[in-house]
């Protein structure tokens, strides 16, 4: 039997009267793309706060490969190698775009404080940063401030930095949104080839039916807090109820 | 650090190796004053840097100034290598302590409480007054350094140059620490704490960390200082001493290491001309030429020479 990488089991929140998760449990695979929808405020963003520990749920488990997480902070689940971009990028925006990969890197090589004292751009880091950063197609503005990229641009150095931790499980908070309808698949093109040759099992909320039919090998359906299905993206988006659900039209 | 930096910081340096017997006596005072202070607000700019305002470094300050006036007095310690890693290492400690409160609050709140617990040692220094001496505080004798001692003038030039060489290698100390890791992790919790948490490290122990390294810088300043005026008084803890700090900071500029040390230079030279010809509103100057510099210069005194720098590379 194979072993999930992530084991979520009964998990509940309210935010007062609102279920934000109601009894949630997903398992899931090594090698999956989870794509997750529903309607907004259907628990989707408290989902992946959940999972990484910056909210607590009442009630209910979240293990990563086996291991208890509920009660660690971010930055101690993220050690663990469950990487996170977010809906609006979280960059360090005076840092140039190769710094803000560098400050990840040294990070995630840290071998105590005193690795620490070590220089940023050291030979060795700037040379894993840049690959990551061609990988991204980001490399050509190495050196302009993260402040200064575009929406697209921004988008892919979010997730660039959750992707130079080398993370086992990497979560996506709208991939594509804020993104050009013309630049949507290309930045899902470029986060899905490099997921797949690094061999990452990801979870990525996304609002475009259309970028989960393409990217998602399976569908998780949130609404109220529950999940209201479970499935292959082609049978889920298909059935008339579930749009009803997720988008409001038939 | 760039070549241009490094030859300013090595030419400042052979200046004021000069300046030691070329200057006048007071100015010579002046500038050993102004080293030692910009130390501690080097330490100010240090927290700067991760996005904190303390104004409660004077607590750091204060305690390491007396911590070696207590050491010349009660032990007859007098050598200045002892006394400065001494002052450090009771300012590290004590922000050891504090620094597990304070480590978790930003903005405004790490401001009035670091504010208030360098009040809280001021009240402490003021009221046991059988062992601080009160507001009078202590005298405290001339060092010796590596076992020399000299009196008089000379003491007082041994000791310039005892805060020139400490500031020159702390300078280089801080730069490293610019371009370190640690630098930039402090940077990153600058500007999104949340990103840190979520590429693994924590804001809070980076902090915490940052804390550390600004109270063994301002311990080392309040040392100097303690050495140079010969006295130290409950005053060093005052609230005033620590907004002085960030004062000159703001002057100097945060985003280097030679901005808050010139900062500093410039600040007690004007702060004596000022008291000298105008011994009714010096402080009204100095406001003056602070709002100068928000209004024209808001990146500090150094800026608009890094900003040329930076022009003529790109």
């Amino acid at each position: 039997m194979r072993t999930p990488i992530l084991e979520v089991e009964d998990l509940t929140l309210h935010f007062g009267s609102i279920a934000a998760a109601e009894r949630v449990t997903v398992l899931v695979y090594p090698g999956e793309r989870v794509g997750i929808v529903g309607p907004n405020g259907a628990g989707k963003t408290t989902f992946l706060n959940l999972i990484t520990g910056y909210l607590r749920p009442e009630r209910g488990a979240v293990r990563f490969w086996g291991q208890e997480v509920v009660g660690l902070q971010p930055h101690q689940v993220t050690a663990l190698g469950v990487g996170r971009s977010f809906q609006i990028p979280q960059l360090f925006l005076t840092l140039t775009v190769r710094e803000n990969v560098l400050v990840a890197l040294a990070i995630r090589e840290r071998r105590g404080w005193t690795s620490f004292w070590k220089p940023l751009h050291e030979a060795s880091r700037v040379q894993v940063a840049d690959e990551v950063l061609l990988q991204f197609g980001l490399l050509g503005q190495a050196d302009r401030p993260a402040g200064e990229l575009p929406e697209g641009g921004r988008k892919l150095l979010d997730v660039a930095m959750a992707f130079a931790l080398r993370p086992r499980l990497l979560l996506m908070d709208e991939p594509t949104s804020g993104v050009s309808a013309q630049e949507k698949f290309r930045v899902m093109d470029t986060l899905v080839a490099a997921l797949q040759e690094a061999g990452v099992t990801s979870l990525f909320v996304e609002h475009d039916m259309e970028v989960v039919r393409r990217y998602a090998t399976r569908v998780l359906v949130l609404h109220n807090g529950r999940i209201l299905a479970d499935g292959v993206p082609g049978e889920v988006l298909d059935d008339p109820e579930i749009r009803l659900a997720v988008t409001g039209r038939r | 650090m760039t070549h241009r930096t490094r030859a300013v910081a090595w030419a400042a340096l052979g200046l004021l190796a000069l300046a030691g017997t070329l200057l006048p006596r007071w100015l010579v005072f002046l500038l050993a004053l102004a080293l030692a202070k910009g130390l501690a607000v080097l330490s100010v700019a240090v927290l700067m840097g991760a996005g904190l305002v303390s104004f409660g470094q004077g607590l750091f300050f204060a305690a390491a100034a007396y911590a070696a006036g207590f050491a010349m007095r009660g032990w007859a310690l007098r050598e200045a290598l002892l006394l400065l890693p001494l002052g450090a290492g009771v300012a590290v400690v004590l922000g050891a302590v504090v620094g597990l409160l304070v480590a978790r609050y930003r903005d405004i709140f790490f401001a009035m409480l670091t504010l208030a617990l360098s009040m809280v040692l001021y009240g402490v220094l003021i009221k046991a007054y059988a062992v601080t001496g009160g507001s009078d505080g202590i005298r405290i004798p001339a060092p010796t350094v590596l076992g020399l001692q000299l009196s008089g003038d000379d003491a007082r030039l041994l000791v310039y140059y005892l805060a020139l060489a400490s500031t020159a290698a702390c300078a280089w100390a801080v730069s490293r620490y610019g371009a370190s890791g640690f630098g930039y992790l402090a940077q990153a919790v600058r500007d999104n704490e949340v990103r840190v948490a979520y590429l693994g490290a924590s804001p809070n122990r980076t902090v915490y960390a940052t804390y550390l390294l600004s109270a063994a810088l301002c311990g080392l300043g309040g040392v100097l200082t303690a050495l140079n005026v010969g006295h130290v008084d409950p005053g060093l803890s005052y609230w005033t001493t620590s907004g002085e700090l960030v004062f000159v900071a703001v002057l100097g500029g945060t985003g280097s290491v030679l901005g808050p040390l010139a900062g500093a230079v410039v600040y007690e030279l004007i702060r004596s001309y000022a008291f000298k010809y105008a011994p009714y509103a010096w402080q009204m100057m100095l406001g003056a030429a602070m709002l100068l510099i928000i209004l024209f210069i808001p990146g500090g005194l150094w800026s608009p020479v890094q900003r040329l720098w930076r022009r003529q590379a790109a």
